[in-house]
């Protein structure tokens, strides 16, 4: 960026948040703006830092799972499993079959009702009110059912050291197969109402344009990257639980503008709800916790790295183990941040609602960016 | 007293009771539309139905403080509410409400309804300016442009339905369409394109009013609450009720030019009862319409406006004027 | 050209369809629930803040053990017992919930083996004082004995 171009005086600076409608939470944008153009975007982070690494060190391996929850509040349990997983990899756990089983159940559920959510925000960035509406009824109705097995609606903290908390039961089964049965009635009602609209792909179509460079060179993951062509998605490409068994497609486009990244979140429901019916054919009898979980849990020393792919791209885990009871280093790798890292990049030049649809089509979550 | 003086001050007292009645309850309206939409209840606390909503709402927003941040220019700052409320009342004169029921029948009506249309404008133009806030500033700018882009194809199109009714004066226009095969939008012996037409004036009294999918002043997503960010109380309420008022303008239009205004669709009973359902009609369309889509980009309103609209309308105007040579 | 009129009428088409999607779901009963009219019931894992189990006599379960207060990662437990005659253990004086702190993780219950605390079913909690949430348990079940 020249200095003369933000030097002078023809360009203003225009404060996007912290206090938003557009940014979903406290990021801050420092906008550089030449009439309606960006010239410059600065992403100010660190409002609602926790220290939640920190945190990791201060407390027993247990007691820190809570906080993965609470990075990202909208897939919360793919959190937990990237943390449990790291744990059990470093103290050598095995994980009974039915307890995998439940895991990938409710991970590609809230994997859903994170999506859903991301749609309806998204439409609310755009302008248009009611397909949030109509997302949260079908996203309601997923969280009632999570409800049902982890007792909690947002922050399930479900998952445990060798298993999970609680087992499943018939209403949830039967539960979970009525909402595959509606929601596949809401998705095509979703792509009529609004991914075929006229308004909308004039919007999104070509707007922002990411290239598999910028990719790249951010390290974004998730949709963001399969929206520009980059085939990465951390279930196929590096295999973990028990994803290998299931058979499901990992949705790419190539056009790396935001309707690509739309149309890979919408695809990537579809795709959950495959998994999520093979699971349920296949889902064995069985305990729900590892037999053998000693109940002080002391990884041996080592460094380990456990990665999965939550709603937004690749969560990874790396555990510095002295030994101890806890942590002596927690290293959080979480998705947005990168994703967001490569908002100032491809946002310079862009029209101001036009640098707030690729914003919306990054799909950040706040708390996991700050952490 | 005199009957005359006692006629003015009736439909003074009317006119602003219909307008800011309207204001009111078409929010309650498009509330309770907005919810059953989306599958709410909307208002249901404060009254029948929450009939008493808009009461509750308008005594709110009077006994709230009237702020004037720092900064601002102090005359262009309270004067631009009341410019956006007045041009709107005053465009009510010469609405033919049914046969008689109109408060001047003006003979250049329609042209009248325009030159008070193009002052809302304004209103928002200097809101935005006085505010001293850059949200503002970016709404005022967008709005201007946005109403000269949408100004020419409306107006060639009233252009066209003046070329066929020979008249400017509202209630005349509405006398030639005594049933609904002559109403104007279904008068295809006029031109082949009328419901075209008429679609084109629609979409520009929506983008006219500054009503979603065309609200880009108020795009709170990027410019929070757009040219009216800063005032508060009665300065918003104003603006607010502004908006409805026109809303219930370019309705009104719409149907007296195209929809038969008070006239029965069968030529049965005309009176104001027609005029009323037919313009509430069209007002939930505008309802229905801003909560079914999303917000257009600035740059697909003004291509929609230059590259379809314009040039259709100018179609309709050439091919218009051809029918009406031939024929 | 031929282009051009495609995407107007598309385009419009799009419209027109989107629009009868919302006019259809208008007439749809409505899915929102009157919340202080009609509660919903929480389900029957639902994890509320903790409270102390009753036993047979209206008493408490809790030994003193302390492993909910070790095991709560954000230390919003306080538990204080006395030994008593003709009780193994420990007998439990106080049973201090700070949740004001407490995140409802449920390691407490998980890590108390005589099952002396369970989650309640309290949601609607609102107070304007901090001081209204920090629970005495042991006080609350009596007052639930009475």
């Amino acid at each position: 960026m020249d200095n003369a171009a933000t030097n002078n005086q023809e360009t203003f600076v225009l404060n996007v948040g912290p206090q938003h409608p557009a940014t979903h939470g406290v990021l801050r944008l420092k906008l550089t703006l030449d009439g309606e153009y960006v010239v410059r975007a600065e992403p100010v982070l660190g409002y609602i830092h926790r220290m939640h690494e920190k945190m990791g060190e201060n407390r027993t391996w247990a007691q820190f799972m809570p906080n993965t929850g609470r990075m990202d509040y909208l897939s919360a349990l793919s959190y937990n499993h990237g943390y449990a997983a790291a744990v059990e990899r470093a103290m050598g756990i095995t994980v009974p079959e039915r307890a995998e089983y439940l895991r990938v159940i409710t991970v590609e559920l809230n994997r859903i009702s994170s999506h859903l959510v991301w749609f309806g925000a998204y439409l609310l960035d755009l302008g248009g009110f009611t397909p949030l509406l109509y997302a949260f009824d079908d996203r309601e109705k997923i969280l009632n059912l999570l409800e049902s097995v982890t007792g909690s609606r947002l922050t399930y903290c479900y998952f445990r050291f060798g298993g999970v908390y609680n087992d499943i039961d018939e209403n949830f089964v039967d539960g979970v197969k009525e909402f595959i049965k509606t929601m596949r009635r809401s998705l095509p009602m979703y792509h009529n109402l609004v991914s075929k609209n006229i308004i909308l792909l004039k919007r999104l179509k070509d707007i922002g344009p990411i290239s598999r460079e910028t990719i790249r060179k951010y390290g974004a993951t998730g949709p963001v990257a399969r929206g520009s062509g980059v085939d990465y998605d951390v279930r196929k490409n590096e295999p973990y639980s028990v994803y290998p068994e299931f058979d499901f497609e990992v949705p790419v486009y190539h056009e790396g503008d935001s309707m690509a990244r739309y149309m890979v979140r919408m695809d990537e429901i579809e795709q959950s709800m495959r998994i999520i019916e093979q699971a349920l054919d296949k889902l064995p009898a069985g305990p729900v916790m590892a037999a053998k979980t000693p109940r002080i849990i002391k990884p041996p020393k080592g460094d380990y790295y456990q990665a999965v792919e939550a709603a937004r791209g690749s969560f990874g885990v790396r555990i510095v183990s002295d030994g101890t009871n806890t942590a002596y280093r927690l290293k959080l790798r979480s998705p947005s941040f990168s994703n967001l890292s490569l908002f100032s990049a491809v946002s310079e030049g862009m029209l101001l609602a036009d640098a707030l649809a690729l914003l919306g089509s990054l799909d950040l979550v706040i708390p996991e960016i700050d952490r | 007293m005199d009957s005359e003086l006692i006629r003015v001050i009736a439909f003074l007292v009317g006119i602003i009771a219909f307008a800011a009645l309207n204001a009111a309850y078409l929010v309650w309206l498009e509330r309770k539309g907005a919810a059953h939409i989306q599958r709410r209840i909307g208002p249901k606390e404060v009254g029948p139905f929450g009939l008493l909503q808009p009461m509750v709402d308008g005594i709110k927003l009077m006994t709230k403080q009237i702020l004037i941040p720092d900064g601002v220019d102090p005359v262009l700052f309270r004067l631009a509410p009341i410019l956006a409320m007045v041009p709107a009342i005053m465009s009510f004169v010469t609405i033919p409400f049914s046969e008689t029921l109109v408060a001047r029948n003006i003979n250049v009506g329609l042209l009248m309804i325009f030159a008070f249309a193009s002052v809302n404008v304004l209103a928002l133009l200097l809101g935005g300016w006085a505010s001293n806030n850059k949200y503002a500033v970016i709404s005022a700018a967008r709005a201007v442009s946005q109403n000269i882009a949408y100004e020419i194809p409306m107006l060639i199109t009233v252009i066209t339905m003046v070329m066929i009714t020979g008249t400017l004066n509202l209630n005349e226009i509405v006398a030639q369409q005594p049933n609904i095969s002559q109403w104007y939008i279904f008068r295809f012996s006029a031109s082949p394109l009328m419901p075209v037409a008429f679609l084109i004036f629609f979409i520009c009294s929506l983008a006219e009013t500054n009503r979603a999918p065309f609200d880009l002043g108020e795009a709170e997503s990027e410019l929070v609450a757009g040219f009216h960010t800063e005032y508060s109380s009665m300065g918003f309420g104003l603006f607010f009720m502004g908006e409805y008022a026109n809303i219930v303008i370019g309705c009104s239009l719409a149907v007296v030019l195209f929809l038969g205004g008070w006239q029965d669709p069968f030529g049965l009973y005309p009176g104001v009862w027609w005029f009323l359902l037919k313009l509430y009609l069209l007002i939930f369309t505008v309802i229905w319409i801003r909560w079914t889509f999303p917000r257009t980009q600035f740059y697909g309103l003004l291509n929609l406006s230059w590259k379809i609209l314009i040039p259709v309308s100018m179609f309709n105007l050439l091919l218009t004027a051809g029918f009406l040579k031939v024929f | 050209m031929g282009a051009y009129f495609k995407e107007i009428f598309t385009g419009f088409w799009s419209l027109l369809v989107g629009m009868s999607i919302t006019i259809r779901e208008m007439t749809k009963p409505v899915v929102t629930e009157q919340y202080p009219y009609e509660a919903s019931v929480m389900t029957s894992r639902f994890r509320g803040h903790i409270e102390l189990v009753p036993n047979e006599e209206g008493g408490n379960k809790c030994i003193v053990c302390g492993m909910c207060m070790r095991s709560c990662p954000s230390a919003c437990i306080t538990v204080e017992g006395e030994k008593r005659e003709g009780i193994k253990g420990k007998a439990l004086t106080r049973y201090r919930l700070d949740f004001t702190r407490c995140s409802l993780c449920g390691m407490c219950v998980e890590s108390c083996r005589p099952g002396a605390i369970r989650f309640s079913k309290d949601y609607n909690l609102a107070g304007t004082k901090k001081a209204a949430y920090i629970f005495d348990l042991l006080k609350r079940l009596e007052e639930q004995n009475k």
